[in-house]
Order: structure tokens, then sequence, then C-alpha cells
């Protein structure tokens, strides 16, 4: 008599999504297609060079065209002392400028007017007269004894270095060194990438003097901690803040942070009383909001002849831009890098890191990853790779002897990570059969003889993702729990909101079956509401692969002390004690007699017309979770890949995930998950990257020049599941949205240098464009650095 | 475009040309008094309201904005307004009927051929023209055709599915027919 839970929509089932409903007429409503009555438009003048000094600024022409309302600069920002803001990583950031620029693209002026078009053209009559000043493109540079001072706005500030930060066991490590047979070493450049969802970024801010109230629509994954930002930069009350995210048109990490335009949005607002429009231009976006990766790599690991890894070393050099504007966690400067090797049994590890500032734009946000775990494992699977390869053994074998077993979980990494479940050496088995892994080396020999360059990669990967719990993760001071409010009208319908932000993942559909499994409701009977702070309760967002580990065990929790409630009025309906209640999906019935029950709809109904004595009417409950730790799902990656020795072209001939990410809500929207992040991974392995010459000019700042993959590029990819379940989770789910973006480059790039190895060659840092790996099959030497800034 | 009123902010003075041009969109006749500069996207967002033709990245790289220009697919951001002038618009609104939705816009909810849905009005509509000169395509042929448009979230596997299925949907429905 229970509900058929596949048929109501609940837990496993790949339910269609309830939002593509309007995104399939045309009808999403993202912050562009906002329009309010006697809206304004907006418009930011950019600095065209990377660093100099800012000697005058003269809008007079810009005031005098027809149409515009204000003209904004730093000068004027700084009067309401809002010409800087703070960033996530506790450094500030010019709002506008107002000593000098520090990078290219930088905020320097702004234009209210009637119309985009106006805006526009008043802001290419402003005249910027700048002084230049040398331009620092990358921590080399930065480091230099004689290098421009990028941060003179700082006191305590006499160097570029932001940051010397260590992890791990020195000594141990040391010692493990000592006692090796083998040590193998790699020097890696990870390139700065940039997230580029589609829609770029844009707000528009309403303030209404009359009632006090500020309500801004932005593109934002965190709306609550915008508001509490907001509230701190703009010194305004935060109950008359309502920050509303509406749809994204994705965001992958790239709307985490506060950005100048939504604040000066903000200023322009409060002065012309009028709602005023931001939307940024892609290359507005590409150039100046926060960007993902940039990172030099250098490892070395202590091995025995056998094959058992003794100790690890790293050190990391970051490039941060201009402004230290890390979205991550407080107590880790370089986010979760000391993540790397989770997934293997190594017993000493040490990780030191520093960090720089350069003329170039600020970020540093977790691109669809959970901070800084894509470069963590990047570079984990490209030491593996190495490592074998000098000790002269299989690269699946050496993974499975190292990889850490199933019965040694919970297992605490070297650098203090518990890690709780997984089925490791399953995953392997079921990725090495799929691609044919037994019968390859073969191929790839017969394929040699005829000049044909074959080669496979493989990557593995456990990553922490779900922060987190309180006690280690917060941003800025705010712990980083999240929150359900689960509402069930009188009719057994309900309304459902999070402290999550969907972005294309879907939560309007599988939050529903989370709340279909724990209560019996179709998931068709409940709708789910998100990124509204005035009616959302309290939560971190959606990045860092959060929302199932932490707004989904909340939903799960809500909805279980809503049938707590239920059960007590079951009881009461039922005429016996609640000791008698007995609950299957959709209904209670009494112990010993199942014939007699109630529906979650008859609890429902009497929650608001037939409680019993004594009992707050009303079925709803509000929950915080704050997770007792990360989960960890496993992915291990198997690319195929043909080279062609003539141009340097790489093909993917076959490419096989397995991913474990515990319980599938819903298995539809997992794969999706995968096969997005994979396409990613394909992306910065194969074109995508930013970089900047000499003159600290961006090179990738449009579509034309940032290349990403179309459908005629991008390979197949065939999916296999694995299911351990999270052990503390409350449904047993682990996060997957970035498990293939983080796992998935190392696979690409070790297919490639396995079939090009035999020339010598060790590395060649992405993007492994035609010309690259040409140049290394040509040379026998590594290509590494980014062009066209060669670092020596 | 007809307004009861049309407040002129500030005067945008004697020099401002404007144009009157008619264009079918979603087969509707509409006239309108223009600014040549006007993008087609601009027009159809902002003129019109058709807020479902998206604008990604201004360079004709993106496909977002997506439209059919008489039957065939061209990007909105990069043609202006005025070079519209008495031809046919087809946008993401005029997909479905009152009562049915296109088989493309069914393929991609079955198929889970969308995810953020920013770029999924140009993906369909392009689908939509390559369906319509080619009922029966392989997957290299949607690959292909769709290589003016580009995804962030879904990877394109679901999104060939989506079309493949819509295809062959399309197949069986004309075969009924005849």
């Amino acid at each position: 008599m229970s509900v058929d839970e596949i048929k109501i929509g609940g837990m496993g089932a790949s339910r269609r999504r309830v939002e593509d409903n309007r995104f399939i007429r045309g009808k999403g409503k993202y912050v562009d297609d906002v329009v309010l009555p006697g809206m304004l438009h907006m418009e930011i003048l950019r600095a065209d060079v990377a660093h100099a000094r800012i000697k005058s600024i003269d809008t007079s022409a810009a005031w005098e065209v027809p149409g515009v309302r204000l003209v904004l600069t730093g000068e004027m920002m700084a009067a309401r002392n809002l010409a800087w803001m703070p960033t996530l990583s506790y450094d500030t950031q010019a709002v506008l400028a107002t000593d000098k620029v520090r990078f290219q693209g930088q905020e320097v002026a702004a234009v209210i007017a009637d119309d985009p078009y106006i805006a526009k053209d008043a802001c290419a009559k402003i005249v910027v007269e700048y002084e230049a000043l040398p331009v620092i493109v990358n921590p080399d540079q930065a480091q230099s004894p004689d290098a421009p001072l990028i941060r003179d706005d700082k006191e305590n500030q006499p160097t570029n270095k932001i940051f010397d930060w260590e992890i791990g066991d020195k000594s141990g490590t040391d010692k493990a060194f000592e006692e090796a047979d083998v040590i193998s070493t790699i020097d890696l450049h990870y390139p700065r990438s940039h997230p580029s969802p589609l829609e770029p970024c844009g707000s528009i801010a309403d303030y209404d003097r009359s009632t006090g109230k500020l309500t801004v629509y932005m593109t934002t994954q965190a709306p609550h901690i915008i508001r509490a930002a907001v509230a701190m930069v703009a010194e305004l009350p935060e109950h008359q803040i309502r920050i509303i995210s509406p749809d994204l048109g994705g965001g992958f990490g790239n709307k985490v942070p506060v950005y100048p335009g939504y604040v000066i949005s903000i200023l322009a607002s409060i002065l012309t009383e009028r709602p005023v429009k931001w939307i940024e231009d892609k290359t507005g976006n590409l150039i100046s909001t926060g960007f993902g990766r940039d990172v030099y790599l250098q490892g070395q690991m202590a091995l025995r002849k056998d094959g058992k890894i003794l100790g690890m070393r790293m050190h990391t050099i970051s490039d941060h831009g201009a402004f230290y504007a890390d979205a991550q966690p407080t107590k880790f400067k370089i986010g979760l890098m000391h993540s790397t090797f989770a997934c293997y049994d190594v017993p000493a590890a040490h990780l030191t890191s520093t960090g720089y500032y350069t003329n170039k734009a600020p970020g540093g946000v977790a691109y669809r990853c959970s901070f800084r775990v894509t470069e963590a494992m990047f570079f984990q699977e490209r030491m593996m790779h190495a490592a074998a390869n000098d000790l002269g053994m299989d690269q699946a074998e050496f993974r499975r002897v190292n990889l850490v077993k199933d019965d040694m979980f919970p297992y605490r990494t070297a650098f203090g990570f518990l890690t709780d479940s997984g089925q490791y050496d399953k995953c392997m088995q079921v990725g090495m059969e799929a691609i044919g892994y037994d019968t390859f080396k073969e191929e790839q020999e017969e394929a040699r003889k005829r000049g044909r360059l074959l080669g496979l990669g493989i990557s593995t990967m456990t990553e922490p993702l779900g922060a987190g719990n309180s006690r280690e993760y917060d941003i800025l001071g705010i712990k980083m729990f999240d929150s359900a409010e689960l509402r069930v009208h009188m009719t057994g319908k309900a309304i459902l909101r999070t402290g999550a932000k969907t972005q294309g993942q879907g939560h309007e559909t599988t939050w529903a079956q989370i709340v279909a499994h724990e209560l019996g409701i179709p998931a068709d009977d409940i709708v789910v509401e998100e990124g509204d702070t005035d009616t959302a309760p309290f939560g971190m967002g959606t990045y860092a692969s959060r929302s199932t580990p932490v707004a989904g065990a909340a939903v799960a929790m809500a909805a279980r002390k809503v049938r707590a409630k239920a059960r007590k009025i079951a009881a009461h309906l039922l005429e016996v004690s609640e000791e008698d209640i007995e609950w299957e999906l959709g209904r209670f019935y009494v112990r010993g007699n199942h014939d007699r029950g109630v529906t979650i709809q008859d609890c429902a109904l009497a929650a608001y017309s037939n409680m019993p004595d004594g009992m707050e009417p009303g079925l709803e409950n509000v929950s915080y979770y704050d997770p007792p730790n990360l989960t960890w799902p496993f992915a291990a990656y198997f690319c195929k890949v043909e080279v062609d020795p003539a141009t340097g072209v790489w093909d993917v001939l076959k490419f096989v995930a397995v991913d474990d990410c515990g319980v599938r809500i819903n298995p539809m929207i997992v794969e999706g998950q995968v096969m997005g992040g994979l396409t990613e991974a394909y992306a910065m392995a194969n074109m995508q990257y930013i970089t900047f010459d000499e003159s600290g000019n961006c090179i990738g700042s449009n579509y034309m020049d940032y290349l990403l993959p179309t459908a005629w590029e991008t390979p197949g990819f065939e999916l296999h599941e694995v299911v351990t379940p999270c052990p503390h989770h409350p449904i047993g789910a682990k996060g997957i949205g970035e498990c293939a973006t983080v796992a998935g480059p190392a696979a690409f790039v070790n297919a490639v240098m396995n079939a090009i190895e035999h020339t010598g060659v060790r590395n060649v840092d992405m993007p492994l464009q035609p010309n690259r790996v040409f140049e290394a099959l040509q040379t026998g030497q590594d290509v590494s650095g980014m062009p066209p800034v060669k670092v020596e | 475009m007809t307004s009861l009123y049309n407040e002129v902010a500030a005067d945008p003075g004697a020099d401002t040309p404007t144009r009157r041009v008619s264009i079918t969109v979603n087969g509707e006749q509409r006239t309108v008094d223009i600014e040549p500069r006007l993008l087609l996207a601009h027009l159809l967002r902002q003129g019109l309201g058709l807020t479902g033709t998206h604008t990604g990245c201004d360079t004709t790289n993106c496909g977002a904005c997506t439209v059919l220009f008489d039957g065939r697919p061209i990007k909105s951001c990069t043609m202006l307004a005025v070079q519209a002038d008495g031809h046919d618009v087809e946008t993401v609104e005029g997909m479905a009927t009152a009562s049915e939705l296109h088989p493309v816009q069914e393929g991609f909810k079955e198929c889970h051929g969308l995810q953020c849905g920013f770029c999924t009005p140009g993906m369909m509509l392009a689908s939509k023209a390559l369906l319509e000169r080619n009922p029966n395509p392989t997957e290299d042929d949607v690959r292909w055709a769709l290589s003016g448009n580009l995804c962030r979230c879904t990877g394109y596997q679901n999104i060939v599915k989506s079309v493949l299925w819509a295809a062959e949907k399309m197949r069986a429905e004309n075969g009924e027919e005849a």
C-alpha cells in the first residue's frame, strides 16, 4: 500500500526536469530579462593598460551626452567610502580606481543613462590620462628585487608576495626521501582559465528611499553571502537588503565573488533613486571577473623499488592578479590544495605555497572545483604518471598498489583529511575492462610499427566536496552550513526553499525527489524556490559541489522532522499511541494492522483542521545542516587518444569515466553533470586558456581568442557507475558536479604524453595545442609555460 | 513598435536618425521606428519583449542569440535590425503552439539536453533548421550543424541525443500523415 517511489519521482528516478518547462519555451528569467519601471542602464569604462598611475579623469564630455544621468569615478566613490571593498580572502579590491590601475580591464568610471547605447556612447567620451608603470605578468617577475610594488595602497606590503603557507610533516617527509630507492620529480604549469558561463555577470539595483529598501537582482551563486557583504560594504541594514538571484546562465564559480559592477550599480540607484541595470559584455566578463588556476606546481615523490609511495613534496607558486580575491575557506591560503593524493596511501607529505600579486585580473575562484582541488588532482595524476614511468611500472598497476584499500576506511590522509568510503580498486577494474586496458599495449606497439601514435591515460581521484563542517570551513567568518525550509500545505502539496542556488544543476527537480523519498509526497506536488534572500533560509550558496552534500542533507532533515510531527498527528487520527505507529513510504499504519492507516496527505490536512490537543498547528520545518565531514566521491577516468605525428593534432578515440558519487538522486542529472564536467576538462587540456603579453594585454578577451569546444570537437563519453554510499550523509549521497572537471584534464594529458613519450618528452603543459605537441615530438623536449610569455 | 506613451527623457537631438522597419516576427508583422545602429537581438529583447533570445558573446561565436531568418539560423547579435526589414524572423517564443511543443523542444526535455538553459533557445532553433532541411541526420550531421552554438553545461552529448530524438518523432509523425 506504500506508494511506488519511482512513480512519484523519488530517489533514483531519472525524473525529467521541472525547470525545463520554462527554458524550452524561452521563458527563463535571467537578470537581463528583468525590466523595472523607470530603469536606467549602466556601462563601465575599463582600463586599457595594465599598470599605470591615473593622472586625470575628464568626464565633462560624457555628462553632455543627451540621456546621461550620472557619471561616477573613483573619487566620487571614495567620498562615500566605497572606492574599495573587501574580497573573500581578507584583502581589498578597488571598486573604481582612484590612485592607479593594476590590471587591464579594471573599472575606472561608470556612466548611467536612459539607454544602454547612450551609456556606451558616453563612456567612450571619458578621457583618462595615465602615467605608465612597469608591468608584471607572472610570479617570476613579481619576485624580482627591482619589481614595482603593485599594492602600494596597502600598509605592511613591502613586496608583491601575498603569502607563504605550509602544511604537512616536513621532517617525516625528509626522512621518507632519505629512504627512497627512486625519486621522481615534476614541474608543471596549470594555465589561467576562465569559467566563462555563457551569461555574463550583471545586476539591477533598485533602491526605494521611501521604505529604505534595497532590492538587487544579481547573477550570484551565493545570494546570502552577497547580502552580508552589501550590508558591510554599503553600510545598509541587512533587513533592508533583498538579493534576488533569478535564473543563472551558468556559474562554474565565476558568480561567487562580489564584483565592482554590483557595488557601483547599487550606489547609482541610491543616487538616482531609479533602478539601475548593469549587464557586463563578454569581454568585460573575461578580462575582469574571477579566473581559475594560474599556478606553478612542482613536486617530488619518494618511491620504493616495488612501487610503494613513501612520501611526496609539493610546492605551489600561484598568481592571484592584482587583488587577492580567491573564494576559499579562511584557514586555507591556497584552497584545498592539500587534498592532493587523498586517494593514495602516502605515509608522509609536505606542501609549501607562495602567492604573488601580478598586473592581471583578480580571482582564483573555484572554477568548477572545490577550492583549487582541480590543480591538486592534476598535479597528483601527472606526478603518478611520471613516477610510474620512472619506476618502469605499469600505470594502472602502480595506482592499484597505492590506492587506499576498501578496508582502510576511515582513512586519515597525510595532510589530515579523513576520507570515509570508497571502492577504488573496483572502479579501476570497471574502467580498465571498458577501455580494453589489457590489450592496449599490444595495440599501441602494432600501431607504432605503422607510424601511428596511440596513447592511453589514466586519472583517478577522490575529491573533498561539500564544505564544510563548521569547525574547519568558513568564508569571512561565516560558517559553511546550509539550510532548507519545508512547508506542507493542508492538501498535501508543499513548498521547499533552500539556501543553495541552482545554475543548471536542476535543484527544482532533485530537491523535490528527496522530499518524495522521505515523505512519499509525489515530486510533482512540491515546488522548489531558491535565490531570494527575503524568503529563503540563510545558506552559503552553490559552488564547490556543496549543494547535495549540505543543502540536500538539510532537505532530508527538514522532511524527517516534518514526518516526525506527522507521526504524532497519525497517532491522534488512528487513536493509538505514537509507539504503535509504523511508517511506509507515504503512509502511517497501526502496527499489526496494516490496513488501518492514514496517508501523509491525511496528516497534512489534520495539521490544519484536526490537530491533537496542545499541538502547534501547521506542518513545516526549517533545518540547518552542518555536515560532520566532507563527502569523498571517487573517479577513475581512462582516455585513449591518437596523435597525428605530422601535425600534433590529437583525437580522443575513447573515453571511459567511472564515477562513484554515492547514492544517485537522479541518475539522468548525475550523468549530465559528468558529461559537462568532462567537456570542460577537455577544453582546458586542449584549447581553453587565458594568457597575457609582456604589456599585460589579455589574450583571450573574447570568444574569438578564448576558444571553447563546440559540439564538433567535443568527444563522446562512456559513463559507468559504482555506488558506495556516504556513511554520514542522510541519504548517502556525495558531491558530483565537479568531479569530471577535476579528474578529467590529467586523463587527456596523460594519454597524449603516453603517445609521445617514447621521444623522451616528459611534459607538455596545457593547453596541448597541436603546435605544442608537434614541437615536443620534433625536439623530444618538454614544452613548458604558457604562450606567448614563456617563463624561463 | 506602438506604445501609448513613450517618454523622451532627454531630447535625442535632431541629428539622431531613425528608420521605420517592418519585420514579421513569429508570424506577426511588427512595425517599429528605430535607430539604424540597433542590433536585431536588442530589438527582439528590449523592443519587442521577446527575451528568449539571449545575448552571450557579442561576437557571433556563442549562438545564444540564434534566430531563424527566413528559415535560416543567424546570429541576431551581429545583425542590424534594419537588415531584417521585410524579412521573416522566428524566435524561440514562436516554436510551440498554444497546446503543443515542437518536437525539438520535447526532445531537449526528454533527453536532458539542457542545464542552465541559456544556450537552449539558440540551440533548438539551429536544430529545427537542420531537421527542416535534413529529416534524417547522422550524429555527425547534428554536431556539425550545431557547431556555431556553444554550450558550457551539457558537453553536447545529450543535445545531440535530443535532436536525434526529435528527428525520429518528426519522421514518425510525417509518416503517419502520408
